[in-house]
């Protein structure tokens, strides 16, 4: 096994202050647009206004309806692919950065078809299952 | 270094107590689960502060904490199936009233 | 003080906060969403320790992924929203007792711990944990795709009803 190399330092001078004033614009940009009606807007509620809205209908029902499985069940193929990605981007990042050490090239190729064989097994299962097709 | 090693023990450390407490309190299995990935995310923590302050290196602790995201999102996706099979068959799935092997 | 130390407070606040209101609330549906806010803040602590790939995968897997499932979850068994059942069991008080006594174990370890730290520079994540996983942990890297297949074929034998 070859010995890991360790090629690219992290970037010290990473900044990350432009995410944090966007967050904190993006925050307050919110907050203020909630608050502004508080302010200029007239309330006069009524029993009828404060019901819920559905598209001027009366409503029934209970407001909590229990989904359908399906959904669920497109969740958990869209879990397991989601975790594949993750995995797969440095992998990406080392391949196309030459980064390999010398002569692992193939051994390197062949695992990530080993990785990816495994999971398209999963998909196809998935699939024999009907997972994928909404009854 | 700005910022002391210890500090980010301790945030862990009072993170992984939140979810002790919440798995060992709360009654509805889903918010059990919940409290279980607070306590996943606590150690995280912990492994990526010691990569950073210990072997900032080789990683090691990165390697690790990857590994627990994927393991939490197989015990989600297997811990949530089970709780579905529970309410199935129980219609509810507040934990301390399930005794079905109590015989 | 200094920015990263007033960076590391405001989200160590954020975890705590939203974490206490994961455990406390009634309604599941605002508990998932307290875990979210909560997910969010370690991802910014990841940002703070220079793993930037982590804070990636921490949106990615835990806020996109693990809460959605979650939220399907708390959908799929209703009536549990809400309503007069207590949220918090009998024992809450032995709990919370039980987690106090080892929070005072972990803050001692904490404070008393002596570890070397390292004085050098950090290396790039996504690069090292790259080829961290094409070589030394080859064998990991492949078991992790054996586990999400099992876990697949686990989790849609027991949430399809058979029966039906």
């Amino acid at each position: 096994m070859p010995t890991l190399t360790t090629p690219i330092p992290a970037n010290p001078a990473a900044d990350w202050l432009p995410v944090a004033v966007f967050l904190v614009t993006a925050v307050l940009f919110a907050a203020v647009l909630l608050w502004i009606p508080r302010l200029i807007a007239p309330r006069h509620p009524t029993p009828d206004k404060a019901r819920p809205y559905e598209c001027g209908e009366r409503v029934s029902g209970e407001f909590w309806q229990q989904i359908h499985i399906g959904y669920y069940l497109f969740a958990l193929v869209f879990i397991i692919f989601d975790v594949e990605v993750v995995f797969l981007w440095p992998y990406v990042r080392v391949l196309g950065g030459r980064l390999i050490p010398q002569g692992l090239g193939l051994f390197v190729f062949f695992d990530l078809l080993l990785f990816v064989g495994i999971l398209v097994v999963a998909l196809v299962y998935a699939w024999r299952k009907g997972v994928l097709r909404w009854e | 270094m700005e910022i002391p090693l210890s500090w980010y023990l301790i945030l862990a450390a009072i993170l992984f107590a939140v979810g002790v407490y919440g798995a060992l309190a709360r009654r509805n299995a889903i918010a059990i689960l919940m409290s279980i990935e607070l306590m996943l995310n606590a150690v995280n923590i912990n492994l990526v502060a010691f990569a950073r302050y210990v072997t900032p290196r080789e990683l090691t602790g990165q390697i690790f904490a990857i590994f627990i995201m994927m393991l939490a999102a197989a015990e989600a996706a297997v811990g949530l199936g089970l709780v579905l099979t529970v309410y199935r068959n129980l219609r509810h799935i507040q934990v301390d009233e399930i005794n079905l092997l109590r015989s | 003080m200094s920015a990263h130390q007033l960076a590391f407070l405001v989200l160590g606040v954020l975890i705590l906060v939203s974490a206490l209101m994961v455990v406390t609330v009634r309604n599941l549906v605002h508990a998932a969403l307290f875990l979210i806010l909560c997910f969010a803040g370690v991802a910014g602590l990841y940002v703070l320790l220079q793993a930037e790939f982590l804070a990636v995968a921490q949106v990615l897997i835990y806020i996109g992924a693990i809460t959605v499932l979650i939220l399907f979850g708390i959908m799929l068994t209703r009536k549990i929203t809400g309503g007069a059942q207590p949220p918090l069991a009998s024992h809450w008080k032995a709990a919370g007792a039980g987690a106090g006594a080892f929070l005072l174990l972990l803050l001692y370890v904490a404070m008393t711990g002596q570890w070397q730290v390292s004085d050098q520079p950090p290396m790039d994540s996504t690069t090292t944990l790259g080829l961290a996983l094409v070589t030394r942990y080859v064998l990991p890297f492949e078991l992790a795709s054996v586990v999400l297949l099992a876990a697949l074929v686990g989790a849609v034998l027991l949430a399809r009803d058979e029966t039906r």
